[in-house]
This record gives structure tokens, C-alpha cells and sequence, in this order.
């Protein structure tokens, strides 16, 4: 184990990380009252006990910080920093050792304590308490109902004893549906908490009554089992959302990259890159993504544009090219004049575009409030016929009122507040145990509900690099160690094809060329056409290779399809999906891929903007898109379609904005979870139907005044397990 | 039945420190990092104190 390590020291850290530049981090300073200041940072790439000793080891000896700990769970680190410690030396030394790290708002921070997860968990406790001890007194008083031994002096007692528990506890767990029943009423509408505050308040106020006048039927314990059934789905369902919103909000927090400046003297600064203005000359080097729009002033390279646009084939760039945000630098320094402000890049115009298919999204209603839609105003209504029937009919006030109570009590929807979470909670975990990720209840829901998928190629269908597709294995002998000593993608690629074997040491990278090396019998060269003196030709990717006595050799490179890939339309035709590919490549590869794959219908050389156009189409002729994409140039379709998927190789943006995240080498799960998300579907669906069978009894048997306290007891969690226990079969596979 | 006058708050008072148990676990943010708290046994040198 490497946990030794975490205490290693290359310098003295103090003089290591000077806090030359760097943006002023001031404002994401918290102070504490004793007098130290805290800063929350976002890490990446921390998931085990030795990243934990390593961080927290070397922030321990760094100095100005007093305390140091991360949170594995959510990627989160609190620093607390004595007076005149400099965050940005932080940063630093996170850098050095290698957990990238962007400081995080302290409002957001604050948001995500998760105070709202902590009073359902609090509410759930407290309701649970009281739902057991309320009835260890019911028990007697029901043992009374069926004729056995119970005095009214012990019965009243009992009653006390259960209201002095029961109520109490009721009325604290209730506050979580107490309060958002009063919101929704000031909005004019009524949600499902409003019949479920009116049953407890009313329940506990008749029961009070009833006591009061020793009368026989109190339904304390009814009501805090009631309230404990119905958190049990609430908290659930939190815990789901919770999930997904810690997800985006971790995206907006690392959207501070910072760009490398330089100034008119030649010297060199990095600054946020909301400082970056149009004219600024920027330095990227290679490994770095291009800050914002531009154009090449010095330096030649190769641009890898696969996140932007989904082009597999890098991009040579020499002075005078343009290029845009996001793309990634391969080979070689290059000096930008910045044409565009950040807010104007590409990069920016793509956030746009998520934020208003977020919007667009957001107006879906989830399954559980279109039933609490139709199942509101039948109970009341039938609660006040019951109330006024009764009263007519000649029965006294107290009489009336009770069996309105009980009326709102039984039908309280128990089984319709678990219905829903609990299945998607079972669809959660057994997808999860084949690697599929939900992040969103309401995206099983809506994954339930696609007819139509649209493929992104490049990184979902494809393996997103490029793999040698003729091989001499003697030519490829011959120009390995060449490709060995390279870090482009296809000398790379083409290493990986040789096999372990000897690098080319004299070797010299010329950047956006190729690689060459001097021998004593003449220079060997691997790179593009132009370097090695050979003809251009074809639409496909390729690389040449010049042996030291002057024969020319052609490798072409295509990119892979996965495996798994290969049965997929058919797959989804048998589901009844159609399919599309939607793609930002250039049309050969995307052909071949589609010819390959059996797709008929197939778009090629998309934008951004065309991918959403062409997802637009696709909903206004009445489908429902399931969008399935992993780059930058999928983001915005990913956020408008209908539902979206994402591998598990996709960027942070692309996951966030997905609903579901799947390997990325096992496509074939996107079939298997649309299976589980109809199948959750179909419970769900059972599930209202047996709510509704289990009301239709137990409403009018309550109307009568057939109903006592045991019977409700009984009878409500009764039908809350029937649902759980109905949820609880997706687990095992059942469903299909 | 003058038992239960004895067993009935007994027996409250037992579940009582049980939620007193939970909420003191809640409040000490014991639920905050599950995946931490369970790699941190496997540090040198733990710092096992409760946020």
C-alpha cells in the first residue's frame, strides 16, 4: 500500500509553492469565530484512504493551515486557515501532488450541508419512536375492542399515555409536511401534504376529544405511523435527488479554469479566465485545453476537437488557424491572440444552451404528482360528504366529524407516498449493481417513456480513439520504437498495436509533424503526408512512416466500434425504439459506423446547435428522445431531450446533465436500463392501482363507520408493505 | 396492572436514549462522509475526531 507516501516531501513545501500568481481567492474565505478563516475546495480524483492520508498530510505541513479534512463521500475539503495563511498556496500544493482543486462558493457550500436531509432523517427517527411507542399502549386498548378484560379507568389511561407519546412526535414529524402543505396552499394549489396535514392535525384533534370525553376510539398511534410510513418515502426520495443535485452543483463550482497571459515584456501570468479579454496573447501548452475562441500566432500543433465537435481526426493548426474553447492542445506550444471574451467562447455558448433545455426539463410532472393530482380532491370531497351525510342522517357532531377523520385517515395515501420511491429505489440499486448510475428518479421515469434514441458516435458507439486498421506486422515492427517515443494520439495508437518493445532514444518530436530520428544510416520519420514526403490521399485518418533508406509506409487509422455496440439497433428496434446518430464527425466515419451498426438514419457533421435542432424535430413530430452522448457538443442535446445517458468516461458536464451514467465500454446496459426503467414503471403503476383498490374498499367501509382504530392500523400499513414488498421484486430481476 | 405504571415509563425512557443516541450521531455529522469514515481505519495515523 502507498500510504507511506502520503508523507513524502520533494522540498521544503514552504519555498516550493511561492503564492506567485493565481486569481485572489479572498472572497471564498469564511471566517470562523476563532479568528481563523475556512475555505472549501472542490477535489477531483481523490477515492481512496491513501489520497485522504496524502492530502491531508501534506496540507498539515503546510504552513498557515490549521486544519485539513476531506469529505471522500462528496470530494469536498475544508481548510481552516490561521490568520495570514494564503489559500492560493493551497491550490498549490494540491497541484504539485496532484488533486486539481477549485475553490467552491461559500453560499453553495453552505447549500450542500444537506440541512433538509438531516430534519427528514431527525423527523424520520422521532416518527418512528412514537409510531412503536405510541402503540405499545394502543396494543391494550385494542385487546378492549375485541372483548377482553379493560376497564374504562385503565383504557383511559392508555389513551393518555399513547396521546402524551403519540402527539407530541406526530406533531414534530409532521412539521416537514406542515410546512410545505401551508406553501403550496399560499400558491393556490393543494399537493399531496394538504390531505395528509389536514388527516394528522384532524386525526390528533379528534382523538384528543375523544379522550377528553372517554370516548373509545383514538387514532394517535395511527397518525405518527402514518407520518413514519409516508418519511420513509420522502427520505428515499431525497436521498436520490440529493445525489443528482450535489452533481451539478459540483460543476458550476469547477468552472474557474484559469489561462496563461502573457504580457507585453514576454513575461507570463495565470489569471481566471474571466479576465481574459479579446486581443490578450495566451500561451497553451501541450495537455491544455484552448481557454477561449482565437487564432494561432506562433507555434505549430494538433488540436484534438473530439469533446467540441465529436471529430475523431486531430486537427493540424500552424499561424493564422482558428480555434475554439475547449479544444485540447496535443503536441506543441502554442501563442493565441484571444478573438472572443470567455462569456462569447464556444464553451460559453454551449452553457447557454443546457441551461435552457434544463428549463425546458424541468416542467415534467413526475408520475407521483399527477396521481396526488387526482387523488387530492376526491378524498376531501369525500371526507366533506361524509361529514355532511352523516350530520344529516342524525348523527351527533363528535360522530360526524370522527368518521370524516377516519375517512381522511384510512385513505391517507401511505401506499401512494411510498409507491413511486420505493420502486425507483429498488430500480436504483439493481441497476447501480451493474454499473448504471440514476441520478434522478424522474429520469427513470422518463427513460420509461422514450421511443426514440439518438446515438452520439464518438465516445458512445465508437471507443473515441483512434485503432490501426491495416498492420504488416514487419512494418509495424519497424516503425514502432519511432511511434513509442511520441504522446500523440495515433503514434500512440500505433504503439499499442506493436506491443511492448524498444523506444527510439535519439528521437525528436517536431511539433504538429511527426516524430524523427537520426541514424547512422538516415533519418527515419512517422507523421503527416507533408513531414515524410508522401502523397495526401483519402478521407481517412493516417500516419507515414519513412525508413532510414527512403520506402514509404501507410498506417490507417479508424476509430474502433465497441464491442458491445454491435447488437444495439437491433436491441432497441425489439424494444420498439427507433434509432438515429446524431454525430459531429465527418460523414465517412460516421457512415461506416451507421453501416456497420445497421442505422439507417444517420446525421453527420452536427454542431451543438444542429444536435438540438435535430432533437427538436424529433419532439415536435411527437417522439420522446432518449439522448445517449458523451462530449461537450452532446451537453445541450443531452439537457433537451426527453432523457438523457451519459458513459461513465463522459465529461463532468455531460454526466451532469444526464440522468442515468453507464460504463462506457458496456453499451448494451442502456437497453437493460430501459428495461428496469419500464419495468419500475409497471410496479409503480400496480402499485396506484392497488392504492386505488385498497381506497375503494377502505373509503367507504370508514363512510360507514365500519372502521376502528385497530382496523385502520392494520389496514394502512398493511397496504404500505403489500407496496413495498411489490417495489421490492424489481430487486431480483422480477418484471421483465 | 400496577406494573404498568412501572414498565411503561421504564420502557419509554429505554427508546428515549435510543433517540437521544441517534440525534447525538446525527448532530456530530457521523452521516456526513460514509466512504471516508470507512477508509480512514485504514490510515497511519488517523484523525478519527467527528467534523
Amino acid at each position: 500500500m502507498a500510504l507511506s507516501e502520503g508523507r513524502r516531501r520533494d522540498a521544503d513545501p514552504a519555498c516550493a509553492e511561492a503564492p506567485a500568481d493565481g486569481p485572489d481567492l479572498s472572497a471564498y474565505l469564511t471566517p470562523t469565530p476563532s479568528g481563523e478563516a475556512r475555505l472549501d475546495l472542490l477535489v477531483s480524483g481523490a477515492h481512496c484512504a491513501a489520497c485522504i492520508a496524502r492530502i491531508e498530510g501534506e496540507l498539515a505541513d503546510t504552513p498557515g493551515v490549521a486544519s485539513a479534512r476531506l469529505n471522500l463521500s462528496t470530494g469536498r475539503l475544508a481548510v481552516g486557515l490561521r490568520p495570514g495563511g494564503d489559500p492560493r498556496r493551497i491550490l498549490g500544493v494540491l497541484e504539485r501532488i496532484g488533486y486539481p482543486a477549485a475553490p467552491y462558493d461559500p453560499d453553495s457550500a453552505r447549500e450542500a450541508q444537506d440541512r433538509e436531509g438531516r430534519e427528514l432523517a431527525m423527523a424520520l427517527a422521532v416518527a418512528g419512536f412514537g409510531a412503536g411507542n405510541a402503540m405499545i399502549f394502543s396494543v391494550p386498548v385494542w385487546a378492549g375492542l375485541f372483548g377482553q378484560e379493560l376497564g374504562p379507568a385503565t383504557r383511559t389511561f392508555m389513551q393518555w399515555a399513547s396521546a402524551g407519546v403519540g402527539a407530541p412526535c406526530a406533531v414534530f414529524a409532521g412539521m416537514v409536511f406542515f410546512r410545505s402543505a401551508w406553501t403550496s396552499l399560499r400558491g393556490g394549489r393543494a399537493n399531496m401534504d394538504v390531505p395528509i396535514s389536514i388527516g394528522v392535525l384532524l386525526t390528533l384533534a379528534v382523538s384528543f376529544q375523544e379522550t377528553l370525553l372517554r370516548g373509545r376510539d383514538t387514532y394517535f398511534d395511527a397518525a405518527v405511523t402514518l407520518l413514519f410510513l409516508l418519511l420513509i418515502g420522502r427520505w428515499l426520495d431525497h436521498a436520490l435527488r440529493r445525489r443528482a443535485r450535489s452533481a451539478a452543483a459540483d460543476l458550476l463550482a469547477l468552472q474557474a479554469p484559469s489561462a496563461a497571459i502573457l504580457a507585453e515584456d514576454g513575461t507570463e501570468r495565470r489569471a481566471p479566465l474571466r479576465l481574459v479579454r479579446p486581443g490578450h496573447r495566451l500561451r497553451v501548452r501541450p495537455g491544455e485545453r484552448i481557454p477561449v475562441d482565437g487564432v494561432v500566432e506562433t507555434g505549430e500543433s494538433e488540436l484534438d476537437n473530439a469533446i467540441l465537435t465529436g471529430e475523431t481526426a486531430p486537427e493540424p493548426v500552424a499561424p493564422g488557424a482558428a480555434c475554439r474553447a475547449g479544444a485540447l492542445n496535443l503536441t506543441g506550444l502554442l501563442t493565441l491572440r484571444a478573438e472572443a471574451a470567455p462569456e462569447d467562447s464556444t464553451l460559453a455558448r454551449i452553457a447557454r444552451l443546457v441551461e435552457s433545455g434544463a428549463q425546458s426539463r424541468s416542467t415534467y410532472v413526475q408520475l407521483a404528482d399527477r396521481a396526488a393530482a387526482i387523488y387530492v380532491p376526491v378524498v376531501h370531497t369525500a371526507a366533506a360528504l361524509t361529514f355532511i351525510v352523516a350530520w344529516m342522517l342524525g348523527l351527533p357532531v363528535r360522530e360526524a366529524v370522527l368518521r370524516a377523520a377516519t375517512v381522511l385517515i384510512v385513505t391517507c395515501p401511505c401506499a401512494l407516498g411510498l409507491a413511486v420511491p420505493a420502486v425507483q429505489v429498488a430500480a436504483a440499486s439493481r441497476l447501480f449493481r451493474r454499473g448504471v448510475l440514476v441520478k434522478s428518479g424522474a429520469g427513470l421515469e422518463r427513460l420509461a417513456e422514450a421511443d426514440h434514441v439518438a446515438f452520439d458516435k464518438t465516445g458512445v458507439l465508437t471507443e473515441g480513439r483512434p485503432r490501426l486498421l491495416n498492420a504488416d506486422p514487419v512494418d509495424l515492427a519497424r516503425a514502432a520504437p519511432l511511434a513509442r517515443a511520441s504522446s500523440h494520439p495515433l503514434a500512440r495508437a500505433l504503439a499499442e498495436a506493436a506491443g511492448e518493445g524498444p523506444t527510439a532514444a535519439e528521437a525528436v518530436e517536431v511539433a504538429g509533424q511527426g516524430v524523427e530520428a537520426w541514424t547512422a544510416t538516415g533519418v527515419m520519420r512517422l507523421g503527416r503526408a507533408a513531414f515524410v514526403g508522401a502523397p495526401l490521399s483519402g478521407d481517412q485518418t493516417e500516419l507515414w512512416f519513412r525508413d532510414d533508406r527512403g520506402a514509404l509506409f501507410r498506417f490507417a487509422f479508424a476509430d474502433a466500434l465497441r464491442p458491445a455496440a454491435a447488437g444495439i439497433v437491433e436491441a432497441m428496434d425489439r424494444r420498439g425504439l427507433s434509432v438515429s446518430i446524431l454525430s459531429g464527425d465527418v460523414e465517412g466515419p460516421t457512415r461506416r459506423a451507421a453501416e456497420r451498426l445497421g442505422a439507417t438514419d444517420w446525421r453527420s457533421g452536427l454542431t451543438p446547435q444542429g444536435k438540438v435542432e435535430a432533437l427538436d424535430a424529433l419532439k415536435a413530430s411527437g417522439r420522446r428522445v432518449l439522448m445517449v452522448g458523451d462530449g461537450l457538443n452532446d451537453v445541450a442535446a443531452l439537457s433537451h431531450a426527453h432523457a438523457a445517458m451519459a458513459p461513465g468516461t463522459a465529461l463532468d458536464a455531460s454526466q451532469s446533465a444526464a440522468d442515468l451514467v453507464y460504463p462506457a465500454d458496456r453499451p448494451d446496459r442502456i437497453a437493460e436500463a430501459i428495461d428496469v426503467a419500464r419495468a419500475a414503471r409497471r410496479r409503480a403503476m400496480e402499485n396506484f392501482a392497488f392504492a386505488a383498490l385498497y381506497n375503494l374498499v377502505a373509503g367507504p367501509a370508514a363512510m360507514l363507520g365500519l372502521v376502528n382504530p385497530f382496523v385502520a392500523a392494520l389496514a394502512m400499513s398493511g397496504s404500505s408493505l403489500v407496496v413495498t414488498l411489490n417495489a421490492l421484486r424489481l430487486l431480483n430481476g422480477g418484471g421483465k | 396492572m400496577n406494573i404498568v405504571v412501572i414498565l411503561a415509563p421504564l420502557s419509554l425512557a429505554l427508546a428515549l436514549i435510543g433517540l437521544a443516541a441517534f440525534w447525538w450521531t446525527l448532530r456530530s455529522g457521523q452521516y456526513e462522509d460514509p466512504q471516508g469514515d470507512a477508509s480512514r481505519i485504514l490510515v497511519e495515523d488517523p484523525d478519527d475526531r467527528p467534523l
